[in-house]
């Protein structure tokens, strides 16, 4: 192992060690002081944090080109170990107070948060393969977390099978591309088809494959039909971070491939990526208007999200808007992280036992009860509306642009419209907060209101001042292309 | 050039937003420190809107006190942090500054509920709304523009009347609609043009015809919705009827002008050929406007609603003057601006106070209040009189200069528009007059309104300013027109040589 294959592996090494080492010690911690377990692991995210800072945004290869680690890569790690330790922060009590506090729990997290990372590096067909069983297996379990309460060992059989159905759409795209390339690189992907010679005809099916599972992944239509049930059933906490952490890893795949393997397939592609997204964005937001539990409108919303970061991806066909687009998704996948994160923390201080409390209906009176509480919901929501000035409103300003510029109206006007639509649930929130009466109980629990508090602040914040992230999500997209 | 006027309009603009910080840090229940806090956080900024007045260069027809400097900065894009002041906007922002404190002290005894709340909220929508008036980068302006939607949404949702959850949603929706296909347009034109900066936009020009029709109509859409034109109004009643008296002057005084100021600062100077092509249109829907909004007023039993529609009648007139696309159409444009923020904030004040002493708006539940409360009956009437355009008062200023406006237009290209608009001015005196008899005159004959208490000082406060106003411009309009004259100018003659190019 050479030195750059380390310093390119170091993060993910330490997390992986520390995910292991925090097992064992783990059974050593009495059961009344898992608090510790979840401050240890929140350590190990920070010393990710710290390997990964020296050489952040630069760019190495590392095993012989089977991972790159480039600006793209960094960004996305930024985004997975900040959702990684909202994650945590917003867990920690509601496990406590849902009698599921068990050790592992942090443990599985940080194995997953590995897998994404693993993903964001991914540039090798095998790897990817590999980052996505490392990512979904942890959620598999997380999901189940609740057990023996019904719902939630439900979501995780549901989960489990149709991720692995998805997985299986995945490695048989793989099995299909080396059959026609003899190679797994995406690089040699790019290669054979920029060559000129005849495309082998399995190469097509192979890449439709792989595009048809990482769409399960994305919870993108008509892929999505596992999401409300599962992000319903799972514990709060796990939907929390699984519905941004899983979807950021499936668009980080996705976008490496679409846009560094297979920019000269962009005629095949492309329409089908802007389809999807004009679909998702439909059929999701529509069905959301509908949803009197908020896990669930929170899930429909999950999906319809994916939907305009599709936009993204349909736009950078065109290869001048390609690293535009490529940074307008990357930024979306921050925005939506911080804002979604920050409403799950809300959802996570109203739930009672037994699933009471997660009817819109509940939240009744909490700008009365909890004027904080209800002011941080208000900015999410408005952020996932995409109203200013919030991160929200930026991040959907600039997947416009990149629809627009790749000449793409029809899509960008269909996220308007579906953006309008949007605004009528997520409203109903805050009418529901502020405009009936209500006796709403919302949990005060310090690392929980803390963690939604940060996610509140940085809603607003980066909104108004979304620089330093543009710059930075600027650079990564344009790092992303491989030459 | 004195070293603070770079500072004055963020100054303006931002100085509410002290208010409502300091509103919140506040300690919960003391209702009449968060008052005193409104109304001096709004006088500061009344204060400072006169001073900008007084840097103000009449001579100047170009932007003025302007800050200019790069917020952000991608992908070849500069979004700046651009505000600047001239003709076309310094009486509106002079009206917000004048209005919003005079809705705060109007609304003293009228909210009890969650005091705090009402008057953060009434603040940063005034941020809002000098924002839009001030911003001169498209990016900027829109975020100042959504951003007056949450402030009232919450107006009139927590604070409105009984149907006030769909009136607030409804209010949020329709104009959400309208601003999404303007936020298209702008994201097209940066992208063609390279900038978001509006002068520069205007200075550059040469937007392809076909690409003007298309971008004037997404603006249009959002501009038009909030004026409202017809038949995009039926917001208005709804949100009018149901929001509480400050959220009602704030809505007909100040929002509604943020759609013809729309047309005026973007359309015409962004998209001349298309404007002057659209121009019988637009004067053609503003006509049915007048008309349509005069009709149905007099048909109201509910004094809020006859007033709300009346908005409808009277920005048909703006629009109408706006798209003459001559000095005489726009100035009087501009200036109808100001006389119906004047007239209609005052009728929606007088609405409140009448509405705070019986709890009904209905027209029949009155009759003879002259005789029981003589002061507020002699107010309302000079209200009244200047809303239907009495000459000597400020309504017939406005109107008459519009009607001249239009009459002589090349682009509205007939006198027929002014001659039914001019039909428009009659029916106000039909609906305003009838309404002022129905619950002035009369016998006495309701027990409840025998002992209904005249006004007292400190609503004549709230109204004094206001009518001092309409006699001013009513008697002496000269002032007013000459803070705008050299921006109209500029701007009339840029169209006439873009209709030069059009022929």
């Amino acid at each position: 192992m050479a030195a750059q294959d380390l310093s390119a592996t170091l993060p993910l090494l330490l997390l992986t060690g520390w995910a292991c080492a925090l097992m064992l010690l783990d059974a050593f911690i009495p059961a009344e002081r898992k608090g510790l377990t979840a401050g240890l692991a929140a350590l190990g995210i920070v010393a990710a944090f710290g390997a990964l800072a020296p050489r952040f945004g630069q760019t190495t290869e590392a095993f012989d080109g089977m991972l790159v680690v480039d600006g793209f890569a960094s960004f996305l790690d930024v985004v997975f170990l900040g959702s990684g330790l909202l994650g945590i922060a917003l867990a920690y009590d509601y496990l406590k107070r849902m009698g599921i506090e068990r050790g592992e729990y942090y443990s599985l997290l940080l194995f997953s948060i590995c897998g994404m990372m693993l993903m964001g590096r991914a540039a090798d067909l095998i790897i990817v393969f590999l980052a996505l069983e490392l990512l979904s297996i942890p959620l598999y379990v997380l999901s189940g977390f609740a057990v023996p309460r019904l719902e939630s060992e439900e979501a995780a059989l549901k989960y489990f099978l149709l991720g692995a159905f998805a997985t299986g759409f995945v490695v048989y795209g793989i099995a299909l591309t080396y059959g026609a390339l003899g190679s797994t690189r995406m690089e040699a992907i790019v290669e054979t088809v920029r060559s000129g010679a005849a495309l082998p005809g399995l190469l097509p099916v192979g890449m439709g494959l792989i595009l048809i599972g990482l769409g399960f992944k994305v919870a993108a239509v008509p892929f999505h039909m596992w999401t409300p049930d599962v992000y319903q059933g799972a514990p709060s906490s796990v939907t929390a971070f699984m519905s941004v952490g899983a979807k950021a890893g499936g668009f980080a795949a996705l976008l490496r491939l679409l846009i560094s393997a297979l920019p000269d397939l962009a005629v095949a592609w492309a329409p089908a990526a802007a389809w999807i997204s004009a679909l998702t964005m439909v059929w999701a937001n529509f069905a959301a208007i509908a949803q009197p539990n908020v896990k669930r409108m929170l899930a429909y919303s999950s999906i319809a999200h994916a939907g305009y970061i599709l936009m993204a991806l349909a736009a950078s066909a065109s290869s001048e808007v390609a690293p535009q687009a490529a940074s307008a998704a990357l930024f979306y996948l921050a925005a939506y992280a911080v804002t979604n994160l920050g409403a799950w923390g809300v959802v996570l201080s109203m739930e009672k036992q037994e699933g009471a409390g997660l009817s819109i209906d509940d939240y009744a009176g909490l700008g009365l009860r909890r004027p904080g509480l209800a002011l941080a919901m208000t900015a999410f929501m408005l952020s996932l509306t995409g109203v200013p000035p919030t991160i929200g409103f930026v991040g959907k300003f600039f997947l416009f642009r990149a629809a627009i510029e790749a000449g793409l109206v029809w899509l960008a006007l269909i996220g308007v419209v579906t953006s309008l639509v949007s605004a009528y649930y997520y409203l109903r929130v805050v009418v529901v907060m502020y405009m009936r009466p209500g006796e709403p109980e919302a949990r005060s629990e310090r690392w929980l209101s803390a963690g939604l508090g940060l996610a509140a602040v940085a809603t607003v914040v980066f909104g108004i001042l979304p620089g330093p992230l543009l710059a930075l999500a600027e650079r990564a997209g344009l790092m992303a292309l491989v030459p | 050039m004195n070293t603070m006027d770079p500072l004055l309009l963020s100054l303006v603009t931002f100085f509410p937003v002290v208010g409502a910080v300091l509103i919140l840090a506040l300690p919960r229940g003391g209702k009449n420190s968060v008052r005193w806090v409104a109304l001096g956080a709004s006088g500061v900024t009344f204060l400072i809107s006169l001073i900008v007045l007084a840097r103000f260069d009449l001579q100047d027809p170009e932007l003025q006190l302007v800050t200019r400097l790069p917020w952000i900065r991608v992908a070849g894009w500069t979004i700046e942090y651009h505000l600047g002041i001239d003709g076309l906007s310094l009486l509106l922002v002079l009206l917000t500054t004048l209005l919003t404190p005079i809705s705060i002290l109007s609304t003293w005894t009228a909210v009890e509920d969650r005091v705090g709340e009402f008057m953060a909220f009434f603040l940063l929508l005034e941020t809002g709304m000098v924002g839009v008036f001030l911003a001169q980068d498209l990016f900027l302006f829109y975020v100042f523009w959504e951003f007056t939607l949450v402030p009232m949404y919450f107006l009139i949702g927590i604070w409105g009347g009984p149907r006030r959850i769909y009136a607030a949603l409804k209010f949020f929706l329709y104009t959400m609609a309208g601003s999404i296909l303007m936020l298209l347009a702008i994201l097209w034109l940066a992208l063609e043009a390279g900038t978001f900066s509006v002068p520069d936009l205007a200075a550059q020009g040469g937007i392809p015809p076909q690409a003007q029709t298309w971008l004037f109509l997404a603006f249009a859409a959002a501009f038009a919705i909030k004026v409202p034109m017809w038949p995009l109004h039926s917001w208005l009643p709804d949100a009018h009827v149901e929001a509480p008296t400050a959220g009602s002057v704030i809505l007909a005084g100040v929002l509604l002008k943020m759609g013809t100021y729309g047309f005026l600062r973007f359309n015409l100077p962004l998209f001349p050929e298309a404007s002057m092509r659209f121009a019988p249109w637009i004067a053609l829907l503003a006509v049915i406007g007048i008309l349509y909004g005069a009709a149905v007023s007099y048909a109201q039993r509910d004094v809020k609603k006859l007033v709300a529609f009346s908005s409808v009648s009277h920005l048909g007139f703006v629009m109408l003057g706006l798209f003459a696309l001559n000095p005489q159409g726009i100035q009087g444009g501009i200036l109808q601006m100001v006389n119906h923020g004047l007239s209609t904030g005052a009728l929606f004040l007088i609405v409140g106070m009448i509405y705070e002493r019986r709890h009904t708006r209905e027209i029949d539940a009155f009759g003879g209040l002259w005789k029981v409360m003589p002061v507020f009956a002699a107010l309302t009437l000079i209200v009244t009189l200047s809303s239907m355009g009495l000459p000597g008062l400020n309504g017939f200023v406005g109107e008459f200069t519009i009607l001249l406006g239009a009459f002589g237009s090349q682009a509205v290209g007939s006198g027929w528009y002014a001659g039914l608009a001019a039909l428009g001015v009659i029916l106000a005196a039909i609906y305003m007059l009838y309404m002022f008899q129905k619950i002035f005159l009369g016998p006495t004959d309701k027990p409840e309104n025998q002992m209904l208490k005249d006004l007292n000082a400190r609503e004549v406060i709230t109204l004094i300013p206001l009518i001092v106003l309409i006699f001013w411009i009513g008697l002496y309009p000269k002032p007013f027109f000459d803070l705008m004259a050299p921006s109209v100018d500029r701007l009339v003659a840029a169209l006439q040589s873009a209709s030069l190019a059009l022929r």
